[in-house]
């Protein structure tokens, strides 16, 4: 781990009129690190995560980040046109329902490609054999490359957005709810597969979540949101095995287990 | 002429906001610029962007030639060039060296422009991002911070499905390193000749309501990828009436048995390649 946080955020406050999105919400994500946020519906969660990502604009706070030549920016005050480079350059996105995410009319490898022909490569071939790569590391059988996405399941889909959105090495990827609407044995895949690159790539990420079992797989450290505000943070075992915020405590307890 | 319409039909308020778009358009090449586009007594689709742009370049001095996918004699360009005749006397020719406007469809002409030269084309939609990106706010921002990657897209789905690039007409274009531009439906093969050319390309979108400019001398360059490069249609065989070779050549089909025949699209070409040869 280096020294300096890759990302770090301090009073970031959202407010929708006079209703709260997030409050004063403030946490640092180191290099590599996986960083869950937790909570109900209408907690905030991803309020946070669209005010880093820069798709929402936040009422107050500074969102900092360590770009790849070292410099540290605050992406609230840079120019609209830096931070939709970095969005490009550093940062995955992925969406809970990969149609967000993905083109539907143009084929997988052509979405596997695409953020490289958005940074300029210009080389057919090239861009193909990265996409027949990443499109085996999200186990997706190679032959598909020239099939649509809709023609592929929706775990497939899922995958594809993964890989299309690593497929530029970014530092950083924001997940919302990656696994939701997926069935039980396809979310354990896919939750296999992201903890593998997540690992192998050194990554580091902040998923969005409501489901506790996927930050128990994959998140380092926790964040518990209710009504927009951190009631709690620590290491994912520690909160999840004992949770000292009453809602904590309510949010592990209420986790049904077969 | 009719004395009873304004020169050239618009009214000299409206020809100075679109001289004015058209100024703005010739300082940024390549970039879109909104006018107050007006209604043109053709409808949407035969040429009202061209049309007014001709309108507000043409002077009593000019000479102007009007052509359709290449030839002077389709029923678009005998109207156009009708039009400009009752309305402003002047005098129209079908020899590319002799006009000083042209307005065209769909092609430019095989004999080289000069410099001194306008070539109006008639837009039917301006914006190359529009496939991939409905939301006009949006494709600003894209032509703003040069966001064009995804543009590639499109041709790798060509690649992919047909071994090459398909897009035989409207290539998208980078002019000058900076804007990208749909050059109005030409073919392809018209695409190099967008190139360093010496005379004043003017695009007009009447529907839309965008003007656009290529200054003569301006760099314009085809998208490609490194190991697909830009390349033009070419033909087996040359054509059927005057035998040039390298021109670009349409497919007519002469009897009910399938024989088909090529000829220059370029009809003003063609004749005057005959008449040399007669």
């Amino acid at each position: 781990m280096s020294e300096r946080p890759l990302l770090s955020v301090r009073g970031l406050t959202k407010w929708y009129g006079a209703q709260p999105g997030c409050l004063d919400v403030g946490f640092d994500l180191w290099p590599g690190e996986v960083l869950g946020i937790v909570g109900e519906s209408g907690s905030g969660k991803t309020t946070v995560l669209n005010c880093i990502a820069g798709r929402l604009e936040p009422s107050a706070g500074t969102v900092s980040f360590a770009t790849r030549d070292g410099h540290v920016v605050d992406l609230l005050r840079i120019s609209e046109a830096s931070r939709r480079r970095l969005a490009r350059e550093d940062w995955g996105l992925v969406h809970q329902n990969p149609r967000d995410g993905l083109r539907m009319n143009v084929t997988a490898g052509a979405n596997v490609g695409e953020r490289l022909m958005a940074l300029g490569h210009r080389h057919y071939g090239r861009i193909r054999d990265a996409a027949l790569d990443w499109l085996a590391q999200v186990e997706i059988d190679r032959a598909r490359i020239d099939d649509f996405p809709t023609a592929f399941s929706g775990g497939m889909q899922q995958r594809l957005q993964i890989a299309r959105n690593l497929v530029t090495e970014p530092r950083l990827v924001f997940m919302d709810e990656p696994t939701g609407g997926l069935d039980v044995s396809v979310q354990a895949r896919l939750l296999d597969l992201l903890r593998r690159l997540v690992t192998d790539l050194a990554l580091a990420a902040v998923i969005v979540t409501h489901d506790l079992a996927v930050t128990r797989l994959l998140a380092h450290r926790l964040l518990v949101m209710r009504r927009g505000e951190i009631v709690e943070s620590g290491l994912t075992d520690q909160i999840l095995d004992d949770p000292q915020h009453p809602y904590s405590q309510l949010l592990v307890s209420s986790v049904l287990r077969p | 002429m009719k004395p009873h319409y304004n020169f050239a039909y618009l009214d000299e308020q409206t020809k100075r906001m679109i001289r004015r778009a058209l100024l703005k358009a010739v300082a940024i090449p390549g970039y879109q610029v909104p006018f107050g586009g007006r209604e043109m007594p053709l409808s949407y689709g035969w040429g009202t962007g061209g049309v007014q742009v001709t309108a507000s370049v043409i002077g009593p001095d000019d000479v102007l030639k009007v052509i359709d996918q290449g030839a002077d004699d389709t029923t678009n360009a005998v109207s156009i060039r009708h039009f400009f005749q009752r309305t402003t006397g002047v005098r129209t020719t079908t020899r590319t060296e002799e006009a000083s406007v042209i307005q065209t469809r769909h092609r430019i002409p095989e004999t080289p422009l000069r410099e001194g030269q306008i070539l109006v084309f008639q837009v039917p939609i301006p914006e190359p991002l529009r496939w991939l990106e409905p939301r006009e706010i949006e494709t600003r921002k894209m032509h703003a911070l040069e966001e064009y990657g995804a543009m590639h897209v499109r041709l790798y789905e060509d690649i992919t499905r047909y071994g090459k690039v398909e897009t035989a007409y409207d290539y998208p274009v980078r002019v000058n390193g900076r804007y990208l531009m749909r050059p109005s439906p030409i073919p392809k093969f018209d695409n190099p000749k967008l190139d360093r050319n010496p005379a004043l390309l003017l695009f007009g979108a009447g529907r839309e309501k965008r003007i656009y400019a290529v200054p003569p001398h301006t760099p314009v360059k085809s998208l490609d990828f490194d190991d697909h490069p830009f390349t033009v249609e070419t033909w087996d065989t040359p054509c059927a009436l005057c035998g040039a070779t390298g021109v670009f050549l349409d497919e007519i089909v002469v009897d009910d048995k399938g024989g088909r025949t090529f000829v220059c699209s370029d009809t003003d070409f063609c004749e005057r390649r005959r008449e040399a040869g007669a």
